[in-house]
Parts: structure tokens; sequence; C-alpha cells
């Protein structure tokens, strides 16, 4: 019973809250009172010119940041009181984070697998290398492998532990378009038929258009729009997400009041 | 504490480990090359001085006890150093891994690494230049056990120097035996030393370990106070290095540090 309880109070809740999010270092405001929320099976794409806070918001999210005021709730717990617990139940994938190069890919998988404390890892490794076509990489070092290669080890690392919130800055970035198109099916698939949810970043609007279920748009630290990402453009007056997106970075005072 | 994370930093170290000789060799070699070169020493010494003593428990017994808290400082160290080279503190420290988790492991990696020196060092001077390990009686186990636990200390506290300051420092880290042999008395008595020196002495802990060396050596019995001494300074010193990485951890996570290491300051 207390399973089917803890079952349901965890679907009433958000996948991820956060709520009135700062980061300042020293005089400089790198996120100032960003709040949004992730649902269940719902894809959310964080939008923004190079060094709008992005990665300082996802940074402030996995824990390897601590944020000057504000909450991060996941699942409903809080980040800063129950860190460990929180963590274990996400993951990331992002193309400067690469995993170390002087491990394979099955050992660096068994390594994290451990370190998120995945049960019958043995069994698990062997799903996401197939989920991710690595198996004829299994025993090569992850510093061998091409970018794109190295950047289908880091998913299958990102989905290792069957993570309730998935944060994915910029995953697709060094891929070729067709391994491009079978990495977002996959974490569409991941979204739709886990209980989880999952925080993108990239620069290419195609790609958000066709994935991600509502956006964001950040701008100097602040969140300047949000919305569907194939209807937000026409309610701006725009024909595409690529326009509305130069239009938020060059004019962003236009837009701070949306 | 959790053993699966523990467990986690000791298998990557065991596979950085299997798949590199270059990794293997530097955990016996120097320490190998040590008692050759420190055996031959006290032989040459042995025949030319007049004293009688004999100086194989004396310096080769010394250098054997003193490579030993390098070899741990330095398994410390290393295991440290491998996420600092293959620039992993943001994947590592995005997982559900603690602190006390992730210090654990480096310092089980730390006794397994020592093990296979001391192994070697033993090995050596006991077969090819006589050393009687006899001769320090049951001390010879606490002399190890207060080395060991300095030299956690010593490869905790330098980790940190290096987490804080960036990778470039870790060369601020090498020297650390260097400099505190001196202090502590390997070669010769404390009594050696100027007043000054002494006073740094009687707060490191191998200072009491070396000095009760000499004394088992000269008169077969050491004073408990000596070693308890000794003992609690090395726990205290393990405490206060873990509290100082943590503190550096924490000063990191707040910076963004952690996330941004490669560019050794957010200053």
């Amino acid at each position: 019973m207390n399973g089917i309880r803890g079952s349901q109070a965890r679907s009433a809740e958000k996948v991820l809250t956060v709520v009135d999010l700062h980061k300042a270092y020293g005089q400089t405001v790198a996120v100032g009172g960003v709040s949004f929320e992730v649902d269940r099976n719902e894809i959310v794409g964080l939008l923004g010119p190079n060094g709008a806070g992005k990665t300082t918001i996802i940074n402030m999210i996995l824990g390897v940041l601590e944020p000057t005021a504000g909450r991060i709730g996941i699942e409903g717990v809080d980040i800063a009181r129950h860190r460990s617990q929180v963590v274990g139940r996400t993951n990331f994938a992002a193309v400067y984070a690469p995993l170390p190069g002087n491990l394979t890919v099955s050992q660096n998988l068994r390594v994290f697998g451990l370190l998120y404390g995945v049960p019958t890892l043995s069994k698990r490794v062997q799903e996401v290398v197939e989920q991710f076509g690595l198996e004829e990489f299994r025993n090569v070092k992850c510093g061998l492998l091409s970018s794109g290669e190295q950047t289908r080890v880091g998913l299958a690392k990102a989905v290792l532990n069957h993570p309730y919130l998935l944060l994915l800055d910029e995953p697709t970035a060094s891929l070729d378009p067709a391994t491009a198109h079978d990495i977002r099916s996959k974490i569409r698939e991941f979204a739709r038929q886990g209980d989880g949810g999952v925080v993108w970043t990239s620069h290419n609007m195609y790609e958000v258009t066709e994935v991600c279920d509502r956006v964001l748009f950040l701008s100097r630290g602040k969140i300047l729009l949000e919305g569907d990402p194939k209807t937000l453009p026409h309610e701006h007056g725009r024909q595409t997400l690529e326009e509305l997106f130069i239009s938020v970075a060059r004019e962003p005072l236009t837009f701070a009041g949306a | 504490m959790r053993l699966q994370p523990v467990a986690a930093i000791l298998l990557r170290h065991f596979y950085l480990l299997r798949g590199s000789p270059a990794r293997v060799l530097p955990l016996f070699v120097w320490v190998a090359i040590d008692m050759v070169l420190w055996g031959f020493i006290t032989r040459y010494l042995n025949v030319i001085a007049s004293s009688g003593i004999d100086f194989v428990p004396v310096l080769l017994g010394a250098v054997l006890l003193y490579d030993f808290l390098i070899r741990v400082m330095q398994g410390v160290t290393l295991t440290f150093f491998e996420d600092v080279w293959s620039r992993n503190f943001l994947n590592i420290f995005a997982t559900p891994l603690c602190i006390s988790e992730y210090l654990c492991g480096l310092v089980l990696s730390s006794i397994l690494t020592s093990a296979v020196g001391l192994v070697v060092m033993l090995v050596l001077a006991t077969s090819v230049f006589g050393l009687a390990v006899s001769v320090y009686g049951l001390m010879f186990v606490p002399f190890l056990l207060v080395l060991f636990l300095f030299g956690i200390a010593l490869g905790i506290f330098g980790s940190a120097v290096v987490l804080r300051l960036g990778p470039a420092s870790e060369w601020f880290i090498w020297p650390i035996p260097g400099f505190v042999a001196p202090f502590v008395g390997v070669f010769y008595p404390l009594s050696t030393l100027p007043q000054w020196m002494r006073a740094v002495s009687y707060l490191l802990p191998p200072s009491y370990v070396f000095e009760g060396m000499r004394k088992v050596i000269d008169h077969g019995t050491l004073s408990p106070v000596m070693l308890l001494a000794g003992g609690g300074l090395a726990a205290l010193y393990v405490v206060l290095a873990c509290w100082f990485f943590a503190h550096i951890y924490r000063h990191a996570l707040r910076t963004g540090l952690i996330a941004r290491y490669s560019a050794e300051t957010v200053s």
C-alpha cells in the first residue's frame, strides 16, 4: 500500500520545480529570478543566446553550483536539503562533459552505474548499450571514439539510472543529421514512455520545434518568453522560432514584459 | 555511507591500473630503487663506521617507513588526480556521491596501492639487505599505522589544495614529503635540530615514529605515551584534512569552480 500511495503522491508532483532562482558572481548576475516547472512526460526547451544563463541553471539543478537564492525541487524534494536522494534520480549529458577517455565504454557505464546506485547493473548496462547502438564500441576507450559516438555514450550514461529528470545541454551539437534524428527519437521515447521529464538546451531551432513541448526564452538570466514552440513565433509576429530567437537575442528589452 | 559509490571509485582506479603499465610500475619501482640505493649505503656505512652501530635498521628501516608514508599520500592524490586529468569533476560530482564516500574511495584505493609498495620494500630490504623487522618488535605495526594516517591526511590536504587552486597546482603537492622530511628526523635524532625546527617537529606525527624507532633499536622499549601522541596527532590531522577538503568543495560549489574547473579560477 505504501508503494501505491508513494506512487500516487509522486505522480501528483511536478518532475522539476524551480522557484525564484538567483545566481550572482559578485556584482555579476548570471541568473536573476527564474521560475519554471517541468511536468511528467514533458520536454522543456531552454533557449537563449550564449551567456543567457542556460548552463548555469542546469548546473544548479544538478547540484554542482549553489544558488545565491531560490529553491529547486525535484519530485517535490528540495535539492538543498536532500541532495544525494534527489540527484540519484537525475542525470545529464552535455557536450562539454565527456566521460573519461581513458576508460572503455563498458567500464565508464559500470563506474557511473555504481555511482548512481543502479540495481542489476550488468543487465542495465547491456540495455543502454543496445539502446544507443554501442555494442561494437563496448570495449573501446571513450577517448578513441568520434565526437558523435562519445555523445551517444554520454546519453547512455544519462539514462542509466532511469532518471525522473534528464538534463540535456546541447546533446546533438556534434552529431550528423541522421544520428541527431535517431537521438531525438530516443529522447522523445524516453519522455513519453517513462514518467520523467526532460530539460533540453539547443541552438538548433528546427530540433527544438520538433522535440520540445514547451520552450523558455532566456536572456541575461531572466525568462522573457514561454510557450509552445510551434505557436510562439506567430504569437509574437514572427514566422519561425529562429526569427523569434534572433529578435529576443538582439532586442531583449522588447520582450521583457511579454 | 553507501558502499556502491565507494566501490565505484575503487573500481575506476582498478580499471586504470589494469590497463596501464605507466600507472602500475611507479607503485613499486621507485621504492625498490630506494631500497637498493639505501641498502648499499648502509652496507658501506657498516663497513667504514667504527661505532659498531648497525645502520640497516636505523637508516634502511627509516627509509622504508618514510617511503611507505609517501606511497600512502600519493595513493590518495594520484586517485584524485585521475579526476583532474580526465576533467571528470562535473560528471562525478553531479552523481549522488557524498564527499565522505569520495574520500573513503580515495583512502581505500591508497591502501591497496601503498600495500604493493610496502610488500616490495619489505621483500627487498629483508631478503637482500638483511633488515630484521623483528628489531622493531610489535612497535612496527603502530609505526606503520601512524605513518599511514599522516599519509592519508597529507593526501587529502593536497587534493583539497589542487581542487581549490586548479590542475597546475599539483606541483605544490609532489614536494610535500621532501619538505616534511627534515623536520621529522628520518635519519637523525630530533636533538640534532635547532630549537625552532624541533618545535615544528613535535607537531608532526612521523617525528614520534622515527624517534620511537631509534629508541626501540637502542633500548628495546618505547614509551606508549610517545606513540599515543603520534597516533593522536595523526588522527587529528586526518579529521582536519577531511574538514578542509569539505570546506574547499563547498567553496567550489558556491563559486562554480566544479563546473568550470579547467579555468583554474572563477575570479
